[in-house]
């Protein structure tokens, strides 16, 4: 879902392929909505980013299915090349076949494939018109909430293999996993509890019918014969009720039971049994109707609160893929030559390297046979197998054996696994599967040891509160029967059972925490699991990282202060950069390459240090990079002691720095003014009200009192800090009994992110993704962690509420029942009328709370004020210096106001 | 009021009779989805080539 600007009528001239396009405009690619490259396609006055979207285009313009486009503005999926039908012939072997085929005989096949990408109308448009495309697809139909289609075709025509080929050919690959399939199908559970419905629905409206006249006292003229025939018809009409529709919950009860367990069933079946007993007693023996109608009623409105609770969690759920959206992007290098191999050829050349391009890509978008480069410290993301470069992979996250393995070219790579050294480069052999990936996150080597959860307290609670209502049912039952009144015990007993069921109760904390994981979400804050909106809500110490999380990479400007360097040097630097993903190697690759075009040479020996610098020889020289102080331990020649770079000051350039040595020379350093991430301030502000503000970094203590009036006087700062030294603080705090969150880019402070009590890693558009970490936000998001806090607060405000609703009811329902004047059919109206109050409450209540999480009080921010550097809010205006090239950021990196598109 | 003999089981087969119309709609599968067909009624049909028989286009729901 891309939130870039559809250009309904672009501004460009029709363009020979490869055309430089003029600065300044970014198109959108007409058909996935990204913005286009500099390079673009150009057809009919359209733009594209890529030949795969032109494709499609082609495609789709030829078969008359333009239409697409008018449904939905850019709403086609990015993705790279079609692949022939030959890649997925395994899916024509017989056996791998059946286990995907629904139905086929000799001409007609049916199959049913789960596609994430269908996400909006055009989509479904698009897949059901796939018949137009080729003519052995009979139908297609879409299910929108399950994001399924269903094709079936003639096998005579086209292969199974084909199928799936033009689908993946229109952008909408579907999930081919075997296992899924084998255990996926989940319909028949809630076409059973359509059919439940409507068999008790039916025995209670004709129950109903017959109990009329009992309510009327007409029953005085139509005699004995006749109520002793409605009073058998109930009976025969209650069993398929008790037998068929009130399965589920004989089942948990009896479970429950013998699992010398509570289960909030059990109140509900012991009321379903004890009035079906005293009802047939009553009409087997002829003295009266019975409460049939009650019973039968009861059972219907309970599962009429289920079919309500079901449709709002598959509505919930619809958007319960939002790890699919999971922010993960990787490097992928792709060939450039599909499009102008003119201009490649001379490229290739002039620089006598191959022609291959670098793109960050999401996850989602990686497909088999690409190639892609995984830097020091990144994750593998699909099993893959190894181009170049010796690896040196860290499996701890899948094994839990910290020593890392070695690995040559051809060595085959599990997914998960950690690069630690050099770039590699590898070539994808499965699909990124994605919820292998989450399910690293919630590997036990990652739980934390929470003392109680609310769901802890919950469960022990319902198991008091139903014993509490089977002694309250007994008493009232025992009182009656001593007065004598055998009649109004049952009825009494029955009704409490029925009227106190905690189903609510149960109800509360998964739709409320659940609702806020998914606003959460569309926000662009991924949490691990509900448990981490809980611990959230009561952190009291807030520990920042800054770079990278406070500052943001990339709107600052990078400088480079002493000899200038010669254009094979920038090279070599641009070479090592590429092979870190330390925002500041990032960026300062990005503003090298930014000039022209550059090919990397390839780095040996490469090394990275957290939090001091990095080493690797390139074309056969030695170059380092890092702080001052490791450089000086190394004995660069003429390296400028640490006390001494403090004289850059009167340079103007002041900020980080990243000096650079090469064969052992000191060479000069780059001097990166992170700026403030926008609203950062505020966002400071208004969490040094409420929290205990920490600052730790590993950088150098420039900015000290620039950050000591954001964060308040009573905030700590400290600088200079290794990955440990943040482990060992946070340990500290909350050995001092605070809570502590942690924000932080997840690199260096990985130990830091993992020992807090809520570790949040900020992402920018490449993530390293951390394991170890409860959620990953997305870097604009930063500033409004106060408002996350507080949403998460208010999360479990509403989560008490709605057990004080749910308790009132039950208490007011109690007392009423004991005295047996509630009649039974009025228990089972309030009973699940409770549980949709609650369900409703809960649901509504969070969104409400999520709705002023998106509000922004502040006006958009412009661009201008955006890159602000943060030395000049500390030391005033920049001053231009000689000797200096400055490369101005000119990323945008606002903070917009969110776009969720639903 | 004997009558009433004839139109309770009456009024039970015709009962049975939406039962069993309900239970048909269900299980055909006509409440698995009720959320993209009304997305359906939106999009326009296209006025092209539609060759196919329409004998094809009922989805029933065998399971192999």
């Amino acid at each position: 879902m891309s939130t870039a600007t559809h250009y309904t009528d672009p501004p460009i001239p029709t363009a020979p392929h490869g055309t430089v396009g003029g600065s300044g405009v970014v198109h959108a690619c007409h058909h996935c909505g990204l913005s286009c490259p500099e390079e673009c396609f150009h057809q009919e006055e359209k733009s594209f980013c890529c030949q795969g979207c032109l494709t499609v285009f082609e495609l789709l313009t030829a078969n008359g299915l333009e239409n697409f486009y008018e449904l939905g503005a850019a709403s086609g999926l990015k993705f790279s090349r079609p692949k022939p039908a030959e890649k997925y012939s395994y899916l024509d072997d017989s056996a791998v076949r059946n286990s995907f085929v629904q139905f086929t005989d000799e001409s007609i096949t049916r199959v049913n494939f789960r596609v994430p990408e269908i996400y909006c109308i055009a989509c479904v448009w698009l897949l059901e018109n796939l018949g137009r495309i080729n003519d052995a697809i009979s139908t297609a139909q879409v299910n929108f909430p399950r994001k399924e289609v269903s094709i079936q075709f003639n096998n005579d025509q086209i292969k199974l293999s084909e199928v799936v080929a033009l689908l993946t050919s229109v952008g909408y690959p579907p999930e081919l996993k075997l296992s899924d399939l084998a255990g996926g199908k989940a319909t028949p559970i809630s076409k059973r509890l359509w059919l439940q419905v409507g068999v008790a629905g039916f025995a209670f409206s004709n129950i109903m019918l017959f109990s009329l006249p009992g309510y009327f006292g007409l029953d005085q003229f139509s005699g004995p014969t006749f109520n002793l025939l409605f009073g058998w018809f109930s009976l025969v009409l209650v069993l398929p009720v008790l037998i068929y529709s009130a399965q589920d919950y004989w089942r948990a009860a009896w479970s429950g039971v013998r699992q010398r367990r509570l289960a909030i069933e059990v109140p509900v079946s012991l009321g379903l049994a004890a009035l079906f007993l005293r009802s047939a007693q009553e009409v087997v023996s002829g003295n009266g109707p019975g409460y049939f109608d009650s019973l039968t009623g009861l059972v219907f409105f309970l599962l009429i609160g289920r079919v309500f609770q079901q449709q709002t969690y598959d509505s919930l759920s619809f958007d319960r893929d939002y790890k699919s959206f999971f922010p993960l992007a990787v490097t992928r290098l792709e060939r450039l030559g599909d499009r102008d191999s003119k201009n490649d050829e001379l490229r290739s050349e002039a620089t006598g390297m191959s022609s291959f391009q670098e793109r960050k890509v999401s996850i989602s978008q990686v497909n088999i046979g690409d190639c892609l480069i995984v830097r020091n410290g990144e994750l593998i993301p699909a099993d893959a197998r190894l181009i170049s470069g010796p690896a040196f992979v860290d499996y701890s996250f899948v094994t839990g054996e910290s020593v890392p393995v070695d690995k040559v070219p051809g060595d085959h790579l599990y997914a998960g696994g950690r690069q630690i050294g050099a770039a590699i480069e590898m070539e994808i052999l499965k699909r990124v599967d994605q919820s292998y990936l989450t399910s690293l996150w919630s590997q036990d080597a990652f739980k934390k040891d929470k003392t109680e959860s609310i769901n802890t307290l919950i469960n022990r609670f319902s198991q008091w509160f139903t014993l509490t209502v089977i002694s309250i049912a007994a008493l009232a039952a025992g009182w009656w029967l001593i007065q004598g009144a055998a009649t109004t015990a049952l009825v009494a007993f029955a009704s409490v059972m029925i009227v106190a069921c905690p189903c609510a109760l149960a109800l509360v904390t998964p739709f409320t925490l659940g609702t806020a994981l998914r606003i959460l979400g569309k926000e662009r804050v991924f949490l691990k699991n509900t448990g981490v909106i809980e611990n959230m809500s009561q952190i009291d110490t807030v520990v920042f990282d800054k770079t990278g999380t406070l500052t943001s990479s990339g709107a600052g400007s990078i400088v480079f202060v002493g000899e200038l360097l010669s254009e094979n040097e920038e090279r070599w630097l641009f070479s090592m950069t590429r092979h870190s993903i330390h925002p500041y190697a990032v960026q300062i690759g990005e503003s090298i390459s930014r000039t022209r075009q550059i090919f990397p040479d390839p780095v040996r020996s490469f090394l990275e240090t957290a939090g001091k610098g990095m080493e690797g020889s390139v074309a056969g020289r030695e170059i380092w990079m890092g702080s001052a102080a490791w450089l000086a331990a190394r004995n660069t020649t003429n390296c400028p002691s640490t006390s001494d770079s403090d004289t850059h000051e009167n340079s103007a350039a002041t900020g980080s720095e990243v000096h650079v040595a090469i064969d052992g020379v000191y060479r000069g350093a780059f001097v990166i003014k992170g700026s403030l991430r926008p609203e950062a301030e505020n966002m400071l502000t208004h969490l040094a009200g409420e929290k205990e503000l920490v600052l730790l970094s590993g950088d150098n203590s420039r900015e000290e009192k620039l950050f000591s009036e954001l964060l308040g006087d009573r905030a700590q700062l400290r600088f200079f800090q290794t990955p440990l030294d943040k482990l060992e603080f946070v340990a500290s705090r909350q050995k001092a009994g605070r809570k502590v969150m942690m924000v932080g880019d997840g690199l260096n402070d990985a130990g830091a992110l993992r020992q807090s009590d809520v570790g949040l890693a900020v992402v920018e558009e490449t993530g390293a993704f951390s394991p170890a970490s409860d959620g990953i936000m997305s870097s604009d998001q930063v500033c409004r962690l106060d408002r996350i806090v507080g949403f998460s607060k208010s999360s479990i405000r509403v989560i008490k509420i709605g057990f004080g609703i749910s308790a009132a009811y039950n208490i007011m329902g109690i007392a009423v029942a004991t005295t047996g004047l509630l009649s039974p059919i009025f228990c089972a109206i309030l009973m699940p009328i409770s549980s949709i109050t609650v369900v409703v409450f809960s649901t509504a209540a969070v969104s409400w709370c999520g709705r002023r999480l998106r509000r922004t009080d502040v006006p958009p921010v412009t661009d201008a004020e955006t890159a602000q550097p943060m030395s000049d809010v500390a030391r005033g205006p920049l001053q231009s210096a000689s000797g200096i090239r400055e490369r101005n950021g000119d990323r945008q990196d606002a903070c917009p106001t969110l776009e969720v598109s639903s | 009021m004997s009558v009433i003999y004839l139109l309770i089981p009456l009024s039970l087969i015709f009962a049975g009779g939406f039962l069993w119309a309900f239970i048909w709609a269900v299980r055909s599968g006509q409440y698995d989805d009720t959320c993209t067909p009304s997305m359906r009624v939106v999009l326009d049909e296209a006025p092209v080539k539609k060759s196919k028989t329409n004998s094809t286009s009922t989805t029933e729901t065998t399971d192999k």
